[in-house]
Protein backbone atom coordinates (compact mmCIF):
# COMPACT_ATOMS: atom_id res chain seq x y z
CA UNK A 1 0.00 0.00 0.00
CA UNK A 2 1.42 3.44 -1.13
CA UNK A 3 0.47 6.27 1.38
CA UNK A 4 0.28 9.98 0.27
CA UNK A 5 3.97 10.60 1.29
CA UNK A 6 5.56 7.31 -0.95
CA UNK A 7 3.53 8.85 -3.91
CA UNK A 8 4.11 12.70 -3.48
CA UNK A 9 7.69 11.97 -3.50
CA UNK A 10 7.96 9.12 -5.81
CA UNK A 11 6.48 11.16 -8.73
CA UNK A 12 8.86 13.89 -8.03
CA UNK A 13 11.50 11.31 -8.45
CA UNK A 14 9.76 10.31 -11.83
CA UNK A 15 8.92 7.29 -10.10
CA UNK A 16 6.30 4.87 -12.76
CA UNK A 17 4.20 2.95 -10.27
CA UNK A 18 3.97 6.03 -7.71
CA UNK A 19 2.18 8.01 -10.68
CA UNK A 20 0.49 5.41 -12.02
CA UNK A 21 -1.14 5.18 -8.22
CA UNK A 22 -1.38 8.93 -8.04
CA UNK A 23 -3.18 9.19 -11.37
CA UNK A 24 -5.65 6.79 -10.20
CA UNK A 25 -6.32 9.10 -7.05
CA UNK A 26 -7.19 11.93 -9.10
CA UNK A 27 -9.42 9.76 -11.31
CA UNK A 28 -11.52 8.44 -8.72
CA UNK A 29 -11.76 12.52 -7.31
CA UNK A 30 -10.83 11.30 -3.78
CA UNK A 31 -9.68 13.35 -0.55
CA UNK A 32 -6.05 11.97 -0.95
CA UNK A 33 -6.07 12.71 -5.05
CA UNK A 34 -6.90 16.07 -4.21
CA UNK A 35 -4.56 16.79 -1.63
CA UNK A 36 -2.23 15.19 -4.32
CA UNK A 37 -2.91 17.49 -6.98
CA UNK A 38 -2.49 20.36 -4.19
CA UNK A 39 0.93 19.41 -3.15
CA UNK A 40 2.39 18.69 -5.90
CA UNK A 41 0.66 21.78 -8.69
CA UNK A 42 3.62 24.29 -7.43
CA UNK A 43 6.11 21.25 -9.57
CA UNK A 44 4.44 21.75 -12.20
CA UNK A 45 4.19 24.01 -15.29
CA UNK A 46 7.31 23.15 -17.30
CA UNK A 47 5.43 21.14 -19.71
CA UNK A 48 3.76 21.71 -23.17
CA UNK A 49 0.73 20.45 -23.58
CA UNK A 50 -0.76 19.32 -26.64
CA UNK A 51 -4.75 18.61 -26.81
CA UNK A 52 -5.24 16.21 -30.12
CA UNK A 53 -9.26 16.03 -30.93
CA UNK A 54 -11.59 14.79 -33.88
CA UNK A 55 -13.57 12.21 -34.36
CA UNK A 56 -13.34 8.63 -33.97
CA UNK A 57 -11.17 6.61 -36.45
CA UNK A 58 -9.33 9.78 -37.93
CA UNK A 59 -6.06 9.03 -36.72
CA UNK A 60 -5.47 10.62 -33.44
CA UNK A 61 -4.52 8.12 -31.54
CA UNK A 62 -1.88 7.04 -34.92
CA UNK A 63 -0.80 10.48 -34.67
CA UNK A 64 0.19 10.25 -31.39
CA UNK A 65 2.14 7.60 -31.80
CA UNK A 66 4.00 8.91 -34.61
CA UNK A 67 4.29 12.48 -32.76
CA UNK A 68 5.85 10.24 -29.80
CA UNK A 69 8.40 8.64 -31.94
CA UNK A 70 9.29 11.89 -33.28
CA UNK A 71 9.73 13.51 -30.20
CA UNK A 72 11.85 11.14 -28.88
CA UNK A 73 14.46 11.31 -31.29
CA UNK A 74 15.35 15.19 -29.96
CA UNK A 75 15.34 13.45 -26.12
CA UNK A 76 11.84 14.86 -25.74
CA UNK A 77 10.32 12.92 -22.93
CA UNK A 78 6.48 12.38 -23.37
CA UNK A 79 3.20 11.93 -21.28
CA UNK A 80 -0.22 10.63 -23.24
CA UNK A 81 -3.44 10.86 -21.63
CA UNK A 82 -5.98 9.12 -23.81
CA UNK A 83 -10.06 10.23 -23.33
CA UNK A 84 -12.22 7.86 -24.24
CA UNK A 85 -15.97 7.86 -23.74
CA UNK A 86 -17.69 5.90 -21.20
CA UNK A 87 -20.96 4.13 -21.63
CA UNK A 88 -23.96 6.49 -20.55
CA UNK A 89 -26.22 2.94 -19.52
CA UNK A 90 -23.41 1.11 -17.19
CA UNK A 91 -20.70 3.87 -16.79
CA UNK A 92 -18.15 1.53 -18.08
CA UNK A 93 -15.69 1.75 -21.17
CA UNK A 94 -13.14 -0.04 -23.77
CA UNK A 95 -10.47 1.91 -23.62
CA UNK A 96 -8.40 0.92 -26.71
CA UNK A 97 -6.00 3.76 -27.59
CA UNK A 98 -2.99 1.33 -26.43
CA UNK A 99 -3.59 -0.06 -29.67
CA UNK A 100 -1.84 2.32 -31.15
CA UNK A 101 0.87 2.65 -29.21
CA UNK A 102 3.15 -0.21 -29.47
CA UNK A 103 5.88 1.37 -30.27
CA UNK A 104 6.78 3.23 -27.42
CA UNK A 105 5.60 0.97 -25.00
CA UNK A 106 9.16 -0.56 -24.10
CA UNK A 107 10.59 3.22 -23.61
CA UNK A 108 11.18 4.91 -20.25
CA UNK A 109 10.95 7.88 -21.55
CA UNK A 110 7.05 7.34 -22.74
CA UNK A 111 4.15 6.98 -20.27
CA UNK A 112 0.84 6.68 -21.76
CA UNK A 113 -2.24 6.49 -19.07
CA UNK A 114 -6.13 5.77 -20.60
CA UNK A 115 -8.74 7.63 -18.69
CA UNK A 116 -12.58 7.22 -19.26
CA UNK A 117 -14.82 10.24 -19.81
CA UNK A 118 -17.45 9.34 -17.28
CA UNK A 119 -17.35 8.07 -13.59
CA UNK A 120 -15.68 11.03 -12.00
CA UNK A 121 -17.08 12.47 -9.53
CA UNK A 122 -16.13 16.06 -10.46
CA UNK A 123 -16.33 15.51 -14.25
CA UNK A 124 -13.25 14.88 -17.36
CA UNK A 125 -12.39 18.35 -16.87
CA UNK A 126 -11.39 17.83 -13.03
CA UNK A 127 -9.98 14.34 -13.73
CA UNK A 128 -7.84 15.39 -16.91
CA UNK A 129 -6.67 18.60 -15.18
CA UNK A 130 -5.14 16.76 -12.26
CA UNK A 131 -4.03 13.87 -14.34
CA UNK A 132 -2.23 16.28 -16.58
CA UNK A 133 -0.92 18.20 -13.17
CA UNK A 134 0.75 14.96 -11.67
CA UNK A 135 2.30 13.95 -15.61
CA UNK A 136 3.77 17.25 -15.80
CA UNK A 137 4.94 17.12 -12.48
CA UNK A 138 6.62 14.20 -12.61
CA UNK A 139 8.85 15.88 -15.45
CA UNK A 140 7.31 15.25 -18.87
CA UNK A 141 8.50 17.50 -21.30
CA UNK A 142 5.40 17.01 -23.90
CA UNK A 143 1.96 15.79 -22.49
CA UNK A 144 -0.30 14.60 -25.34
CA UNK A 145 -3.65 14.28 -24.65
CA UNK A 146 -6.35 12.73 -27.07
CA UNK A 147 -10.15 12.96 -26.61
CA UNK A 148 -12.59 12.56 -29.36
CA UNK A 149 -13.90 15.95 -29.91
CA UNK A 150 -17.70 14.94 -29.30
CA UNK A 151 -19.17 16.72 -26.37
CA UNK A 152 -19.14 19.61 -24.76
CA UNK A 153 -16.57 18.04 -21.55
CA UNK A 154 -14.65 16.83 -23.73
CA UNK A 155 -14.01 20.22 -25.95
CA UNK A 156 -13.71 22.15 -22.39
CA UNK A 157 -10.55 19.58 -21.93
CA UNK A 158 -8.87 21.30 -24.50
CA UNK A 159 -8.25 24.89 -22.33
CA UNK A 160 -5.99 22.61 -20.35
CA UNK A 161 -3.62 22.57 -23.49
CA UNK A 162 -1.52 24.87 -24.54
CA UNK A 163 -1.67 23.97 -28.15
CA UNK A 164 -4.79 22.85 -29.64
CA UNK A 165 -4.46 20.33 -32.62
CA UNK A 166 -7.74 19.61 -34.48
CA UNK A 167 -7.66 16.41 -36.93
CA UNK A 168 -9.85 15.25 -39.18
CA UNK A 169 -9.74 12.97 -42.31
CA UNK A 170 -10.83 12.51 -45.93
CA UNK A 171 -14.87 11.27 -45.11
CA UNK A 172 -14.88 11.45 -41.59
CA UNK A 173 -14.90 13.97 -38.83
CA UNK A 174 -17.53 15.19 -40.73
CA UNK A 175 -17.15 19.35 -41.13
CA UNK A 176 -20.72 20.16 -40.29
CA UNK A 177 -20.56 18.19 -36.93
CA UNK A 178 -17.34 19.60 -36.03
CA UNK A 179 -18.44 23.30 -36.39
CA UNK A 180 -21.36 21.92 -34.29
CA UNK A 181 -19.46 20.81 -31.68
CA UNK A 182 -17.27 24.22 -31.56
CA UNK A 183 -14.27 22.39 -32.40
CA UNK A 184 -13.00 24.50 -34.97
CA UNK A 185 -12.39 27.56 -32.92
CA UNK A 186 -10.35 26.11 -30.55
CA UNK A 187 -7.87 24.44 -33.02
CA UNK A 188 -4.18 26.10 -33.10
CA UNK A 189 -3.38 23.70 -35.64
CA UNK A 190 -5.55 21.53 -37.72
CA UNK A 191 -4.36 18.46 -39.41
CA UNK A 192 -6.00 16.71 -42.27
CA UNK A 193 -4.65 12.90 -41.75
CA UNK A 194 -4.96 9.91 -44.12
CA UNK A 195 -3.18 12.49 -46.60
CA UNK A 196 -2.96 9.33 -49.18
CA UNK A 197 -6.73 8.79 -49.21
CA UNK A 198 -8.76 10.43 -52.02
CA UNK A 199 -10.16 13.03 -50.95
CA UNK A 200 -7.00 14.36 -48.41
CA UNK A 201 -6.82 17.67 -50.69
CA UNK A 202 -10.64 18.50 -50.79
CA UNK A 203 -11.02 18.43 -47.07
CA UNK A 204 -7.90 20.55 -47.04
CA UNK A 205 -9.44 23.33 -49.25
CA UNK A 206 -13.09 23.01 -47.60
CA UNK A 207 -11.08 23.64 -44.18
CA UNK A 208 -9.43 26.18 -45.57
CA UNK A 209 -12.92 28.08 -46.74
CA UNK A 210 -14.44 27.16 -43.17
CA UNK A 211 -11.56 28.25 -41.44
CA UNK A 212 -11.56 31.78 -43.27
CA UNK A 213 -15.10 32.44 -41.93
CA UNK A 214 -14.72 31.64 -38.49
CA UNK A 215 -11.06 33.03 -37.91
CA UNK A 216 -10.98 35.92 -35.42
CA UNK A 217 -7.71 35.37 -34.48
CA UNK A 218 -5.56 37.56 -36.28
CA UNK A 219 -2.13 37.03 -34.52
CA UNK A 220 -2.06 33.26 -35.00
CA UNK A 221 -3.16 32.02 -38.04
CA UNK A 222 -3.91 28.06 -37.67
CA UNK A 223 -1.98 25.76 -40.36
CA UNK A 224 -3.28 23.58 -41.93
CA UNK A 225 -1.06 19.97 -42.17
CA UNK A 226 -1.92 17.07 -44.11
CA UNK A 227 -0.29 14.02 -42.84
CA UNK A 228 -0.45 9.88 -42.94
CA UNK A 229 -0.23 9.08 -39.38
CA UNK A 230 0.58 5.33 -40.26
CA UNK A 231 3.48 5.93 -42.52
CA UNK A 232 4.87 8.83 -40.67
CA UNK A 233 4.50 11.21 -43.27
CA UNK A 234 4.41 14.85 -42.42
CA UNK A 235 4.65 14.66 -39.17
CA UNK A 236 8.07 16.46 -39.47
CA UNK A 237 6.25 20.07 -40.57
CA UNK A 238 3.50 18.98 -37.79
CA UNK A 239 5.99 19.18 -34.98
CA UNK A 240 7.16 22.05 -36.46
CA UNK A 241 4.07 23.88 -36.56
CA UNK A 242 3.58 23.07 -32.63
CA UNK A 243 7.15 24.38 -32.03
CA UNK A 244 6.05 27.44 -33.65
CA UNK A 245 3.02 27.75 -31.78
CA UNK A 246 4.78 27.31 -28.49
CA UNK A 247 7.17 29.57 -29.44
CA UNK A 248 4.58 32.19 -30.26
CA UNK A 249 2.68 31.69 -27.23
CA UNK A 250 5.82 32.31 -25.12
CA UNK A 251 6.59 35.47 -27.01
CA UNK A 252 2.95 37.08 -26.13
CA UNK A 253 3.06 35.91 -22.94
CA UNK A 254 0.43 33.45 -23.37
CA UNK A 255 2.19 30.84 -21.55
CA UNK A 256 2.26 32.39 -18.16
CA UNK A 257 -1.06 33.59 -18.63
CA UNK A 258 -2.11 29.91 -19.28
CA UNK A 259 -0.89 29.00 -16.34
CA UNK A 260 -2.23 31.54 -14.25
CA UNK A 261 -5.52 30.20 -15.22
CA UNK A 262 -4.56 26.93 -14.24
CA UNK A 263 -3.60 28.27 -11.07
CA UNK A 264 -7.05 29.98 -10.67
CA UNK A 265 -9.08 26.23 -11.96
CA UNK A 266 -7.41 24.66 -8.94
CA UNK A 267 -8.61 27.37 -6.76
CA UNK A 268 -12.36 27.19 -7.78
CA UNK A 269 -12.20 23.74 -7.74
CA UNK A 270 -10.56 23.76 -4.43
CA UNK A 271 -13.45 26.03 -3.15
CA UNK A 272 -16.26 23.62 -4.70
CA UNK A 273 -14.98 21.21 -2.43
CA UNK A 274 -15.48 23.25 0.60
CA UNK A 275 -19.04 23.91 -0.35
CA UNK A 276 -19.68 20.07 -1.14
CA UNK A 277 -17.86 19.88 2.09
CA UNK A 278 -20.23 22.15 4.23
CA UNK A 279 -23.11 20.23 2.85
CA UNK A 280 -22.08 16.88 3.62
CA UNK A 281 -21.48 18.03 7.13
CA UNK A 282 -24.22 20.07 7.56
CA UNK A 283 -26.50 16.91 6.43
CA UNK A 284 -25.29 14.54 8.28
CA UNK A 285 -25.30 17.23 11.55
CA UNK A 286 -29.00 17.53 10.60
CA UNK A 287 -28.30 21.17 10.67
CA UNK A 288 -28.91 21.39 6.65
CA UNK A 289 -32.30 20.27 7.83
CA UNK A 290 -33.13 22.85 10.52
CA UNK A 291 -32.17 25.63 7.80
CA UNK A 292 -34.10 24.48 5.51
CA UNK A 293 -37.45 24.01 7.58
CA UNK A 294 -36.30 28.06 8.93
CA UNK A 295 -36.04 29.22 5.51
CA UNK A 296 -39.18 28.04 4.69
CA UNK A 297 -40.70 29.78 7.66
CA UNK A 298 -39.19 33.01 5.91
CA UNK A 299 -35.69 33.46 7.16
CA UNK A 300 -32.36 34.53 5.31
CA UNK A 301 -30.85 31.84 3.35
CA UNK A 302 -27.83 33.50 3.33
CA UNK A 303 -27.76 33.81 6.64
CA UNK A 304 -28.04 29.85 6.90
CA UNK A 305 -25.28 29.89 3.88
CA UNK A 306 -23.30 31.91 6.66
CA UNK A 307 -23.28 29.81 9.03
CA UNK A 308 -23.27 26.48 7.80
CA UNK A 309 -19.59 27.50 6.67
CA UNK A 310 -18.83 29.14 9.44
CA UNK A 311 -19.55 26.21 11.77
CA UNK A 312 -17.64 23.38 9.33
CA UNK A 313 -14.64 26.47 9.71
CA UNK A 314 -14.68 26.07 13.27
CA UNK A 315 -14.39 21.88 12.85
CA UNK A 316 -12.28 22.15 10.12
CA UNK A 317 -10.19 25.14 9.45
CA UNK B 1 -14.33 1.71 -10.16
CA UNK B 2 -12.76 -1.30 -11.49
CA UNK B 3 -10.10 -1.00 -14.06
CA UNK B 4 -8.97 -4.42 -15.95
CA UNK B 5 -6.33 -4.97 -18.46
CA UNK B 6 -8.13 -7.84 -21.02
CA UNK B 7 -4.24 -8.93 -22.27
CA UNK B 8 -3.49 -11.36 -25.43
CA UNK B 9 -0.26 -12.52 -25.07
CA UNK B 10 1.51 -14.70 -27.39
CA UNK B 11 0.54 -15.69 -31.82
CA UNK B 12 -3.21 -16.36 -30.92
CA UNK B 13 -4.35 -15.26 -34.94
CA UNK B 14 -8.18 -13.49 -33.44
CA UNK B 15 -9.31 -12.27 -30.23
CA UNK B 16 -13.22 -12.32 -30.53
CA UNK B 17 -12.77 -14.23 -27.12
CA UNK B 18 -10.57 -10.96 -25.04
CA UNK B 19 -13.29 -8.88 -27.21
CA UNK B 20 -16.35 -10.55 -25.93
CA UNK B 21 -15.23 -11.11 -22.26
CA UNK B 22 -13.80 -6.86 -22.42
CA UNK B 23 -17.36 -6.35 -23.60
CA UNK B 24 -18.90 -8.18 -20.98
CA UNK B 25 -16.90 -6.10 -18.36
CA UNK B 26 -17.80 -3.18 -19.85
CA UNK B 27 -21.52 -3.40 -19.33
CA UNK B 28 -20.75 -4.28 -16.06
CA UNK B 29 -19.97 -0.93 -15.79
CA UNK B 30 -15.68 -2.09 -15.64
CA UNK B 31 -13.19 0.02 -17.38
CA UNK B 32 -11.42 -2.26 -20.02
CA UNK B 33 -8.33 -1.36 -21.25
CA UNK B 34 -7.37 -3.55 -24.28
CA UNK B 35 -4.48 -3.73 -26.06
CA UNK B 36 -4.75 -5.48 -29.12
CA UNK B 37 -2.94 -9.22 -30.03
CA UNK B 38 0.70 -10.51 -29.67
CA UNK B 39 1.80 -8.68 -26.70
CA UNK B 40 4.78 -9.38 -25.31
CA UNK B 41 4.82 -10.49 -21.31
CA UNK B 42 6.92 -7.33 -20.90
CA UNK B 43 4.61 -5.03 -22.39
CA UNK B 44 1.67 -6.59 -20.63
CA UNK B 45 2.95 -6.33 -17.07
CA UNK B 46 3.83 -2.55 -18.12
CA UNK B 47 0.53 -1.69 -19.02
CA UNK B 48 -0.70 -3.16 -16.70
CA UNK B 49 1.35 -0.97 -13.78
CA UNK B 50 1.02 2.29 -15.68
CA UNK B 51 -2.66 1.63 -16.09
CA UNK B 52 -2.93 0.65 -12.51
CA UNK B 53 -5.50 -1.84 -13.28
CA UNK B 54 -7.10 -3.83 -10.31
CA UNK B 55 -7.51 -6.88 -12.24
CA UNK B 56 -5.47 -8.65 -15.35
CA UNK B 57 -7.58 -10.70 -17.26
CA UNK B 58 -4.98 -13.04 -19.92
CA UNK B 59 -6.64 -14.85 -22.45
CA UNK B 60 -4.82 -17.40 -24.36
CA UNK B 61 -5.41 -19.88 -26.92
CA UNK B 62 -2.17 -21.20 -28.52
CA UNK B 63 -1.24 -23.52 -25.81
CA UNK B 64 1.31 -21.25 -24.76
CA UNK B 65 0.47 -20.87 -21.19
CA UNK B 66 3.25 -22.97 -19.93
CA UNK B 67 5.50 -20.92 -20.59
CA UNK B 68 4.03 -17.33 -20.58
CA UNK B 69 2.18 -17.23 -17.50
CA UNK B 70 5.06 -17.71 -15.18
CA UNK B 71 6.95 -15.04 -16.57
CA UNK B 72 3.84 -12.51 -16.65
CA UNK B 73 3.33 -13.48 -12.98
CA UNK B 74 7.76 -12.96 -12.20
CA UNK B 75 7.12 -10.03 -13.74
CA UNK B 76 4.41 -8.73 -11.80
CA UNK B 77 6.36 -10.07 -8.78
CA UNK B 78 9.66 -8.56 -9.50
CA UNK B 79 7.48 -5.46 -9.65
CA UNK B 80 6.29 -5.88 -6.19
CA UNK B 81 2.77 -6.10 -7.15
CA UNK B 82 0.52 -8.15 -4.83
CA UNK B 83 -2.87 -6.72 -4.92
CA UNK B 84 -3.51 -7.08 -8.53
CA UNK B 85 -6.23 -10.03 -9.57
CA UNK B 86 -5.22 -12.44 -12.30
CA UNK B 87 -7.30 -14.01 -14.20
CA UNK B 88 -6.59 -16.64 -17.26
CA UNK B 89 -9.02 -17.61 -20.01
CA UNK B 90 -9.17 -19.09 -23.57
CA UNK B 91 -7.86 -22.91 -23.84
CA UNK B 92 -6.44 -24.33 -20.91
CA UNK B 93 -6.75 -28.17 -20.46
CA UNK B 94 -7.76 -29.15 -17.07
CA UNK B 95 -4.64 -30.83 -16.39
CA UNK B 96 -2.54 -27.33 -16.62
CA UNK B 97 -4.91 -25.69 -14.21
CA UNK B 98 -3.06 -26.05 -10.79
CA UNK B 99 0.56 -25.32 -12.53
CA UNK B 100 -1.00 -21.91 -13.76
CA UNK B 101 -3.15 -21.27 -9.94
CA UNK B 102 0.37 -22.06 -8.46
CA UNK B 103 2.40 -19.98 -10.79
CA UNK B 104 -0.39 -16.77 -8.88
CA UNK B 105 -3.18 -17.11 -11.11
CA UNK B 106 -6.11 -16.47 -8.97
CA UNK B 107 -8.68 -18.26 -11.38
CA UNK B 108 -8.59 -19.70 -14.45
CA UNK B 109 -11.95 -19.63 -16.52
CA UNK B 110 -12.45 -22.63 -19.51
CA UNK B 111 -14.19 -22.09 -22.83
CA UNK B 112 -17.59 -21.64 -22.97
CA UNK B 113 -17.61 -20.08 -19.25
CA UNK B 114 -20.39 -17.80 -19.03
CA UNK B 115 -19.08 -14.12 -18.62
CA UNK B 116 -21.20 -13.21 -16.11
CA UNK B 117 -18.96 -15.63 -13.71
CA UNK B 118 -16.09 -13.66 -14.55
CA UNK B 119 -17.90 -10.39 -13.51
CA UNK B 120 -19.55 -12.10 -10.44
CA UNK B 121 -15.67 -13.44 -9.26
CA UNK B 122 -14.00 -10.18 -10.20
CA UNK B 123 -16.82 -8.81 -8.53
CA UNK B 124 -16.21 -10.83 -5.02
CA UNK B 125 -12.99 -9.79 -5.04
CA UNK B 126 -12.75 -6.22 -6.06
CA UNK B 127 -15.91 -4.85 -4.82
CA UNK B 128 -19.07 -3.78 -6.47
CA UNK B 129 -17.71 -0.36 -7.73
N1 LIG C 1 -4.98 5.22 -44.70
C1 LIG C 1 -4.63 5.70 -43.50
N2 LIG C 1 -5.13 5.12 -42.39
C2 LIG C 1 -4.77 5.63 -41.18
C3 LIG C 1 -3.90 6.74 -41.08
N3 LIG C 1 -3.75 7.04 -39.75
C4 LIG C 1 -4.50 6.14 -39.08
N4 LIG C 1 -5.12 5.28 -39.94
C5 LIG C 1 -5.99 4.16 -39.59
O1 LIG C 1 -7.23 4.68 -39.14
C6 LIG C 1 -7.81 3.83 -38.15
C7 LIG C 1 -8.17 4.62 -36.90
O2 LIG C 1 -6.98 5.11 -36.31
P1 LIG C 1 -6.92 5.57 -34.80
O3 LIG C 1 -5.57 6.16 -34.61
O4 LIG C 1 -7.33 4.48 -33.89
O5 LIG C 1 -8.04 6.71 -34.79
P2 LIG C 1 -8.67 7.51 -33.56
O6 LIG C 1 -9.98 6.88 -33.25
O7 LIG C 1 -8.86 8.91 -34.08
O8 LIG C 1 -7.70 7.44 -32.42
C8 LIG C 1 -6.79 2.75 -37.91
O9 LIG C 1 -7.16 1.61 -38.63
C9 LIG C 1 -5.50 3.34 -38.43
O10 LIG C 1 -4.58 2.36 -38.85
C10 LIG C 1 -3.38 7.33 -42.28
O11 LIG C 1 -2.63 8.31 -42.29
N5 LIG C 1 -3.78 6.77 -43.45
MG1 LIG D 1 -7.90 6.79 -30.40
Amino acid sequence: MMDLETVYQGIQEGRRRALARGLSWVDEGSDRGNALLGRLFPHAGHAHVIGITGAPGVGKSTLVNALTLHLRKTKQTVGILAVDPSSPFTGGAILGDRIRMQDSVDDQGVYMRSLASRGHVGGLSRATFGALTLLDAAGFDVILIETVGAGQAEVDVMRFAQTVLVVLAPGLGDDIQAIKAGILEIGNIFVVNKGDREGADRTVRSLRSMLGLTSTSLDWVPPIIKTSADRNEGIGELVQAIEDHKAYLTNHAIWDQMRERQAENLLEQALEDMVEAVKKESRRQGEWYRAVSSIRQGESAPAFARELISQWLQKNG
Amino acid sequence: MIRVLVAKPGLDGHDRGAKVIARALRDAGMEVIYTGLHQTPEQIVDAALSEDVDVLAISILSGAHPTLVPRIMELLRANDVDDMLVLLGGIIPEDDVPAMKAAGVHQVFGPGTDTQDIVDFIRQHKGTA
